[in-house]
């Protein structure tokens, strides 16, 4: 009996935070009341292993069941049964303290269930935890002379991308097995990552990166875009690594350098393992529960789920694959009961042995299958559209995998150039949301790419995994064990799998909508809107021009400049003011600083008393009218919250006097002033780009505010850097970069637009003032 | 001799009726049977309009003496005046107010007195623009007073200018411009457009504070005025005369009132005044000419040009002295131009709206203003008892776009945003926002600084409504935009065809209909 015989026991395991690893805990908890755990758990940016296993393994719904059966006492259960200590298999000596070491190797049995399970991870991580994790835990074991059986989790992949049976057995002792030296590869994976970095170092790379960093925010400012650049060094140097990984697993005949690294570790496992016996057990794809903890459970988005869902949404109608190919997935509950009886059965004779958790051989899924499954299920259960209509989901198309990868790329370079034409247009706000659709479509045209590069070769592997070692096992449990412990994959029904379990707990965990009609609860933008106007918030921060109101520093310089013209001037004014607003707008586009500086100068010599008047009639005939009845009301919500209200703007304080009340505090520039007449010229550096930030920023230090609690709003990308300051950003009619930025981060985004009503004069001049 | 206003009954030889439609015209069929309200002819002017004020100010009537026995030199003397919220459309110049203030500031200055000011009673209006004042009053009167401080806008929310003269009976307050009441005289100059106009309601409404206006600016005063367009009947002028009353003991009033004809619009527009079957060819030219243009243009041309418009109307009537003496002759002039005898009720009542009431003089009829115009003036335009019977059908046509002039009606933007999205009855309006909106500061800052209605006066559009809303069973907006429509709680129409269905769901097959035909204005005498 496998709860008899695993009582007492004390069983460690790695990788208890994944997919795999929580429903062993989960399982071992519940199904063995006799056993002890010890969790190796890696400590968090922020937080401590206990807190982790906390929240990521016992909150985890898995649990439902077990804590419904224990009630109060679950805590004090889990506190009797489970230590948590911290630990890292990417690091030698597993990030382990002694005593926390001794702990493990007095352990009666080790689970090995860490790894990196995504296919795209860059070489040397992939190596240093895949490969390098069970090694470390084999020599921790040997050198201790400790007594433990390790139980180690590979993948059926292993056996690579090649036709016909996988034997299951060690890799040594199957016929096509690649040899290679495991340390060399370790050692090459490893320099991989120098030479990449220092290959990204080269002068003409650091200029294209900076280059695309600047294609990017536009006018941002050197802080921001020196980290861009950074930032895209280094996703310079882990794409190469990615590839090189890829390349390097190809190369070897294996789909990816998951299977790579795992088959690698299998290897070397065999090779340190001295004493300690050592079970391997190799799942194939892992998908939602068959029944324990309950049916469809499944723990993150895993590898089939983004491509069922892309589906379902009608993204996606082009993933390659062989109508006839098995697809291999197993049920999570039946690799954690093979684990299990593996473990309650304990070493094998010769202190080594593999079993295969796979479907494949006996009751096989087929590919074309699986696609009627899922079609047969979309057409019943659609998913809903934004405006509440229903995707019908695409035939699918049976094609090859290069003809799918070409038309992939095709359409993705052609919305890439689109994009960077829409980019360069000055347009902004409603007009910018073409910018967002094309960006949407070549999104869904890069994800569909990474998907059939990623795991087109799952859909198309022909090969199939023996389990008869695994049948054995089944065969010597009771049947008490039998039914506790279900291990037998003959058992699954697919149609039932699919549209019973597995697509609805999918489509649950996506959160896309399965109603139709007009949508009843909280949109995005109301959320959005709700969390800026929360009475926790501090500062609400507004930028002036195209936030607040449609009009910019030439306007009102027109219209003051005019309101006190005769006539025939007025025309020959006119002329002059246009014939200078291209080379103006170009100076702005650039600097908006210098821009500032060079344009207060038209104010040299103007009686100071006049301008300050007429700015009361500018407030009426050009900021109110061209204002944002929805900003506006949107500061004052954010007063009637008591947020401190901020305006921040290159404007001069006489045009945005008019303004005050509706602001605790303004930011703005101010002339300088000699004998009643204006000196052209800025008492202070005005407040643009990074300037901006560090003005909120001491203004929150000064009044004991809080930035992560404050709100900004503004239009362009130039003020990214007082964005970026801040725990709310929201863009508001933004710019196309502006508007991208906003989307990829999920800043919440405003359109707000003129009342309609308001007149339009057709040049910014003030009506003559006394006629 | 003018002809008298009229009931006309639809039959088949009863030609398309022109519906007002914002910028823009309809010619609708009704159905036979239907009743359509014709107002009376432009009565006559004044053949010498100066010599009447002058024969007014000379012999004054009610218990005063003549005008220019009441100026002396070093005295105190004010001068209040109606704002252009009438008459509709702004007069062709003169104006009233300029021939009567003309004529005034003559006799003082005869008479050496130094010390004028000259406010504009626009309560919570918005303040007029220079432009506005200059076509108001004259070059020769702005250019003399406004200079020197001397012409001046009341300014409800200036509490160091406001002066409380005292409460009623009932506990009103009397707070007023502290200048007018504390001048040795005041003398208001009206236009009396309407027989709502006039009497006490001119300075308790003109150049009062929003806590005095609140006594009578209320929903339930509203809803028991029936109609505010017949003083004896509304509660609105029971308060005003109560708080008028005792402004008069505190200070010695003036009251120079005077009335004007229908002469509505310029010749080119001469066909809106015209019965349908008596249109000449040119007429009908002149209309198929006009409403093919305006297709044409964008609203926002179409809007400049209406409101370019100066209407030709004439004084009819000028009368001066005590404030009621001299108000019950107004309101018989009044009553002699705009009296029209109509009798029963109907279960549909039917309007064109123009692109102009009293708030948006150079400006955008939106949709608050569409429903106070309509529910507001329009329905009250009544003696006796409603056109339409209880629980009946109003028919509104109106493009009624999503538009908001962002200078003069801030607080209507977001009481359409705000309020209207909660509830759309006046009673919990007036209960859970009204104050919100009136002390706001940023309002008051918006309706002193610049040219905008003061945060309340949104919602007095919404109350003056409130009597409509509760005698009526529907409200369908023909041609109106329908989320602007469907937002103040009424329902959107197409076609005035489709309407008249849709009130069939309300009132039963075959309702009698009643259709006010309008410009001109008038007052129904419905028994």
């Amino acid at each position: 009996m496998i709860a008899e015989a695993l009582a007492g026991k004390r069983i460690a395991i790695t990788g208890s935070t994944g997919f795999l690893g929580t429903a062993l805990v989960e399982r071992l908890l519940r199904a063995v009341p006799g056993c002890e755990l010890v969790l190796i758990v890696r400590a968090g940016r922020r937080t401590t292993p206990a807190a982790r296993a906390k929240r990521e393994i016992f909150g985890n719904d898995a649990f439902k069941t077990l804590r419904a059966q224990l009630g109060k006492e679950f805590d004090a259960e889990i506190a009797r049964r489970v230590q948590v200590v911290a630990g890292d298999v990417s690091v030698d000596g597993l990030g382990l303290d002694d005593e926390a070491a001794a702990l493990v190797t007095s352990c009666d049995t080790v689970i090995h269930s860490a790894a990196i399970v995504s296919f795209d991870s860059p070489i040397d991580v992939a190596a240093e935890v895949n490969l390098m994790g069970p090694v470390r835990m084999a020599e921790l074991l040997r050198e201790s002379g400790s007594s433990a059986h390790m139980v180690a989790v590979s993948t059926a992949y292993v056996a690579g991308t090649r036709r016909g049976r996988a034997a299951e057995a060690a890799l040594a002792d199957t016929p096509f097995s690649t040899e290679v030296d495991w340390r060399a590869e370790m050692a090459a994976a490893r320099r991989a990552r120098a030479d990449a970095d220092a290959a990204s170092r080269d002068p003409d790379l650091l200029a294209q990166f900076a280059k695309e960093a600047r294609a990017e925010l536009g006018a941002a400012g050197p802080p921001l875009l020196a980290a861009k650049t950074e930032k895209r060094r280094e996703k310079w140097v882990a794409d190469r690594l990615v590839e090189a990984g890829r390349s390097r697993a190809k190369s070897l005949g294996w789909p990816d350098a998951y299977a790579y690294t795992k088959a690698l570790a299998e290897r070397a496992t065999q090779e340190v393992r001295g004493h300690v016996p050592v079970t391997v057990v190799r799942p194939s794809i892992i998908e939602s529960a068959w029944q324990e903890p309950h049916p469809g459970w499944i723990r993150g988005f895993r590898m089939a789920e983004p491509v069922l869902i892309s589906y379902g949404r009608g993204l996606l109608s082009e993933f390659p694959g062989i109508p006839e190919g098995v697809v291999d997935v197993i049920p999570v509950d039946m690799v954690v009961a093979t684990i299990i009886t593996v473990a309650a059965k304990g070493p094998e004779p010769d202190g080594t042995g593999v079993y295969q958790v796979a479907t494949g051989n006996r009751n096989p899924l087929y590919y074309r299958n699986l696609v009627n499954l899922v079609r047969e299920y979309f057409l019943e259960n659609p998913l809903y559209d934004t405006d509440g209509q229903p995707i019908v989901a695409p035939d699918w198309s049976f094609s090859g995998r290069g003809k799918a990868l070409r038309q992939l790329q095709r359409g993705v370079r052609a919305l890439g150039q689109a994009e960077k034409v829409v980019a360069a247009l000055p347009i902004r706000g409603k007009r910018a949301e073409v910018m967002a659709r094309l960006e949407e479509r070549r999104d869904m045209g890069e994800r569909a790419l990474d998907y059939v590069k990623l795991y087109g070769s799952y859909a198309e592997t022909e090969a199939l995994f023996d389990d008869t070692r695994l049948r054995g096992l089944l065969a010597g449990m009771s049947p008490d064990d039998q039914a506790a412990f279900g291990l037998d994959t003959n058992v699954i029904d697919w149609k039932h799998y699919v549209q019973v379990i597995h697509l609805p707990s999918v489509v649950r965990q996506a959160r896309v909508r399965t109603t139709g009609g007009a949508r009843q609860s909280e949109t995005r933008h109301e959320r959005g809107k709700r969390t800026i106007l929360s009475p926790e918030r501090h500062i609400a921060a507004f930028d002036l021009e195209n936030t607040l109101i449609a009009s910019n520093v030439v306007e009102s310089y027109s219209y003051l400049a005019s309101r006190r013209l005769p006539n025939d001037e007025r025309a020959r004014f006119t002329l002059d003011m246009l014939r200078q607003g291209p080379g103006l707008l170009a100076l702005d586009r650039k600097d908006r600083g210098d821009f500032l500086r060079h344009f207060y100068r038209k104010y040299e010599g103007a009686p100071a008393a006049h301008i300050r008047e007429d700015a009361w009639q500018l407030f009426s005939d050009l900021i109110l009218t061209k204002s944002f009845p929805a900003g506006i009301r949107r500061v004052r919500e954010h007063r009637a919250l008591g947020h401190r209200t901020l305006l921040i703007t290159g404007a001069l304080d006489f045009v945005i006097e008019p303004l005050r009340p509706l602001f605790d505090d303004i930011v703005c520039a101010r002339l300088g002033e000699r004998d009643g007449l204006f000196t052209g010229e800025m008492i202070e550096a005005p407040p643009t780009g990074e300037a901006r930030a560090i003005a909120i920023a001491d203004y929150a230090q000064a009044e004991g505010l809080l930035l992560a609690e404050s709100v900004v709003y503004a239009d362009s990308a130039s003020d990214l850097p007082m964005l970026e300051a801040v725990g709310h950003p929201v863009a508001v009619n933004a710019e196309p970069k502006l508007a991208a930025i906003a989307r990829k981060r999920g800043w919440h985004i405003e359109q707000w637009t003129k009342a309609a009503g308001a007149p339009i004069p057709l040049l910014p001049l003030a009506p003559r003032r006394g006629a | 001799m003018s002809r008298p206003g009229f009931v006309l009954e639809v039959d088949r030889s009863t030609p398309p009726i022109l519906f007002h439609h914002g910028e823009g015209f309809r010619l609708e069929r009704l159905p036979a049977g239907s009743r359509v309200v014709y107002p009376a002819e432009p009565v006559a002017p004044l053949k010498d309009p100066d010599a009447a004020i002058r024969h007014a100010l000379l012999n004054p009537v009610g218990d005063s003496q003549p005008l220019p026995s009441l100026l002396h030199s070093g005295m105190k003397l004010t001068i209040a005046m109606d704002n252009q919220a009438v008459p509709l459309p702004p007069m062709q110049q003169p104006d009233n107010r300029q021939r009567v203030i003309e004529i005034v500031l003559d006799m003082a200055a005869a008479a050496g007195v130094d010390d004028v000011e000259l406010i504009v009673a626009h309560g919570l209006h918005r303040r007029q623009t220079e432009a506005e004042l200059r076509h108001m009053l004259g070059d020769r009167i702005y250019d003399a007073f406004a200079p020197h401080g001397m012409l001046t806008q009341h300014d409800a929310e200036d509490h160091d200018n406001l002066i409380l003269v005292g409460r009623t009976e009932q506990g009103e307050h009397v707070e007023l411009n502290k200048r007018a009441v504390t001048s040795d005289l005041l003398i208001y100059v009206n236009v009396n457009l309407v027989a709502m106009d006039g009497g006490h309601k001119s300075t308790m409404t003109g150049i009062s504070s929003y806590r005095s206006l609140k006594h009578h600016h209320n929903v339930t005063g509203m809803q028991h005025s029936r109609s505010f367009m017949d003083p004896p009947n509304s509660e609105l002028h029971n308060s005003t005369w109560r708080m008028g009353r005792l402004l008069a003991d505190a200070v010695k009033i003036f009251q120079i009132e005077t009335t004007v004809n229908t002469d509505t619009f310029p010749s080119q527009f001469a066909f809106l005044q015209k019965r349908e079957w008596e249109w000449s060819a040119r007429d009908r030219a002149s209309y198929f000419g006009v409403s093919k243009s305006l297709e044409r243009v964008p609203p926002r041309i179409a809007r400049s040009i209406f409101h370019g418009i100066k209407s030709p109307q004439k004084m009819t009537s000028v009368q001066a002295g005590e404030v009621e003496a001299v108000h019950k002759i107004t309101l018989e002039n009044v009553h002699r131009q705009h009296l029209v005898p109509v009798q029963g009720q109907a279960d549909v009542l039917t309007m064109g709206l123009p692109y102009v009431g009293p708030y948006n003089v150079n400006s955008v009829l939106n949709p608050l203003l569409v429903m106070c115009l309509g529910l507001g003036y329009f329905f009250n335009l009544y003696r006796g008892k409603p056109l339409v019977r209880q629980g009946g059908v109003v028919i509104l046509s109106h493009p009624t776009r999503w538009e908001f002039h962002p200078v003069h009606h801030p607080s209507y933007i977001d009481f359409f945003e705000q309020v209207l999205t909660e509830t759309t009855d006046p009673l919990e309006i007036e209960k859970k926002f009204e104050d919100d909106f009136a002390t706001d500061p940023w309002y008051i800052h918006l309706y002193r600084n610049s040219y905008a209605y003061h945060g309340v006066h949104a919602f007095y559009m919404w109350y003056w409504g409130a009597h409509a809303l509760q005698h009526v069973g529907q409200v369908i907006i023909v041609g109106g935009e329908p989320r602007a429509v469907r937002r103040m709680g009424f329902k959107p129409a197409s076609t005035l065809r489709d309407a008249l269905e849709m009130a069939e769901d309300v009132v039963g097959r075959n309702p009698s209909i009643t259709h006010i035909h309008n410009p001109p204005i008038f007052l129904a005498d419905v028994t």
